[in-house]
């Protein structure tokens, strides 16, 4: 339907709809803008209302119904950090970032090594393969969950990080795969063959030349990674059962029993620092991008 | 292009004359080396595929006909046939209940979660001063929102003496302890997926800005006021998008977790109201230990799931445009 206007286009109605998009136009796009702020007040109310609430002392969290707190105090901070008593935050945060370093790394290398096969290289059940990896992109995790569980078991794996990190050397994560095939892609195959008259395996082509443009696809998998993993919930929730291997997801869960206006604050206050490096990626996200890209050689 | 594959040139082979080049990679030799390299290259993949994801999925088909829990050993494991799908379809209530529950959340939060996408994605289509700062801060939510941190503070938000009730009574209304409530609490969640909207949105940007402006400017020649370009411009050329959002956000949808999760307290709670298929089958395999029970629970999530998929690319041939075969 919408492609029969298309033949019509021609150079004088392009005139008239400028000027119709021009009269009036201030006083519809500061009626947009005024939009657009009132729902990214909407949106980020719940951000700036937990940091409100951890700087909020107990009496005031009940008291003080506004954002910002009367008397803004650190208190919530070292109380959420020792909330155990024997084991403090600083533990938990260790062995999410152990973790979640651990999986950046192997998702990089095992899904690196995966795309360039599928891109590059001619073998025999490519597609046949590729289809598959396509289907376990749908494949929902859940599904694996009790018999995966049972075979970690029988490694005697339960209460170590392995559960959670060999599956991702074994590029498990078929949305990066997909990924970076989709990027090399894009990769001008001229390189390869100039590679290839150099006198370049497909082990050094991939060396040589695949590796370092690829870095965009890189670093978008590196970050991608370490949130889905520092956000992960229901994996290290059943590898990981005694509170001196727990992440901070699995730490945070002790907050949900307790009840009573004195261990908000503190709840408030680790969910906070839990959110920070999520949050410290989100701000890096963009300008690590560009910089791929930039240094990548692509930009031409 | 300045790229710089240089180093390339430090390995050594022979000179060899263009046409022998060529015929050796026809004849096989080369090529045989480029099928080696290739197996080589996927092998941690393959060893992943059968390993971590064909064997467990076989080994949980098996399972789910059998009466097995991971507190007793193999020797008492007993084949109980279809025993498990026929208790979880004749005789189990939480079962049907918890396929409602997620189905009633799939079903209105995705849509409402895209709608939301779109509407903001159009308002920021136009050449607006700050795009990109509006953009990353509506993406925000989408990256934080799957933590059990922000399933916290949706808790405390959406509690009885919460920040949304501190809202409320600024009109004048008394609200009430909104995920204690059995009619609310699974409200609450599909609040908190639809305030993730921001990743469909980055998605919908995208493909609005390939819609051809000709297109709008042959539109509006036409008379078409700016309703009739959204219904017969924008959503036809826009339809493929979202499509892909629809089919990746439905099955995203379908196994949301941790939420639910946090905001039960891992019981599916009130009455069974945020009981979503996933937290039925963590209830049934790691707080029940009845494995095999799981796993059929496991193998029905499955086959629907798939269903679903199958019948969303069906049904999309109908209203899924494609520009590629133009002016027809």
């Amino acid at each position: 339907m919408a492609t029969e206007a298309a033949p019509m286009s021609t150079a004088d109605g392009s005139g008239s709809a400028a000027r119709r998009r021009a009269a009036g136009g201030t006083a519809r796009g500061v009626a947009r803008v005024a939009v657009l702020v009132a729902i990214l007040v909407v949106v980020l109310y719940p951000l700036i209302w937990v940091l409100g609430s951890s700087l909020k002392s107990p009496t005031e969290v009940a008291s003080n119904l506004s954002v910002i707190p009367r008397d803004p105090t650190w208190a919530n901070y070292p109380d959420g950090w020792n909330y155990l008593s024997n084991i403090s935050f600083g533990r938990f945060f260790w062995n999410s970032t152990v973790i979640s370093m651990a999986t950046v790394v192997a998702n990089a290398v095992s899904c690196l090594l995966a795309a360039y096969a599928f891109a590059r290289l001619r073998f025999r059940a490519r597609r046949f393969w590729f289809a598959i990896m396509i289907g376990t992109l749908l494949l929902p995790s859940h599904v694996l969950i009790v018999p995966q569980y049972i075979m970690f078991n029988s490694f005697g794996w339960i209460d170590t990080p392995l559960p959670l990190i060999v599956p991702k050397l074994l590029a498990t994560e078929a949305f990066f795969v997909f990924l970076m095939v989709q990027f090399m892609r894009g990769i001008p195959r001229e390189l390869d063959d100039a590679a290839k008259i150099d006198g370049c395996s497909p082990f050094g082509v991939f060396r040589y030349v695949i590796v370092p443009l690829a870095r965009p696809a890189l670093v978008t998998t590196a970050i991608f990674s370490f949130i889905w993993t520092w956000n992960d919930f229901l994996t290290q929730l059943i590898y990981l059962p005694s509170v001196e291997s727990y992440t901070v997801p699995i730490g945070l869960r002790l907050f949900i029993d307790s009840t009573g206006q004195t261990s908000l604050g503190p709840m408030f206050a680790m969910s906070v620092l839990s959110l920070l490096p999520v949050f410290l990626f989100f701000l890096a996200f963009q300008k690590m991008l560009v910089q791929g890209i930039n240094t990548s050689g692509l930009k031409g | 292009m300045t790229t710089k594959p240089a180093p390339a040139t430090t390995s050594t082979t022979a000179p060899v004359s263009p046409n022998r080049r060529r015929g050796s990679a026809k004849g096989g030799s080369r090529r045989h080396g480029e099928g080696l390299a290739g197996y080589v290259f996927l092998s941690p993949w393959l060893l992943g595929l059968m390993a971590i994801t064909a064997f467990p999925m076989l080994f949980s088909l098996y399972l789910s006909f059998t009466n097995y829990d991971i507190l007793s050993s193999w020797e008492f494991v007993e084949w109980v046939g279809f025993e498990n799908y026929w208790d979880l379809f004749v005789n189990d209530q939480t079962f049907r209940h918890s396929v409602q529950v997620t189905l009633i959340f799939a079903f209105v939060a995705v849509p409402l979660k895209l709608a939301a996408a779109l509407g903001v994605a159009l308002l920021l289509n136009r050449e607006t001063r700050g795009v990109g700062l509006f953009r990353s801060l509506f993406y925000l939510p989408s990256l934080l929102g799957g933590s059990v941190a922000l399933a916290l503070i949706w808790r405390a938000m959406f509690s009885g003496d919460g920040a949304f009730n501190d809202f409320l009574g600024l009109f004048g209304i008394t609200g009430q302890p909104w995920v204690n409530d059995p009619d609310w609490a699974l409200e609450t969640l599909m609040v908190l997926a639809i305030w993730q909207f921001g990743a469909p949105m980055v998605i919908f940007l995208a493909g609005l800005k390939q819609v051809p402006t000709e297109l709008y400017e042959a539109a509006s020649v036409d008379g078409a006021g700016k309703i009739r370009q959204f219904f017969n411009v924008t959503l036809p050329m826009l339809s493929p998008v979202i499509f892909f959002n629809l089919v990746l956000e439905t099955i995203n949808g379908f196994q949301g977790f941790t939420a639910a999760f946090v905001i039960s307290n891992g019981t599916g709670g009130p009455v069974d109201s945020t009981m979503l298929y996933t937290l039925y089958l963590y209830t049934k395999g790691f707080t029940e230990f009845q494995m095999g029970y799981a796993s059929a629970l496991a193998w029905v999530f499955l086959i629907a799931i798939g269903l679903i998929t199958v019948l969303f690319f069906s049904t999309g041939r109908f209203w899924v445009h494609y520009s590629d075969g133009d002016n027809d």
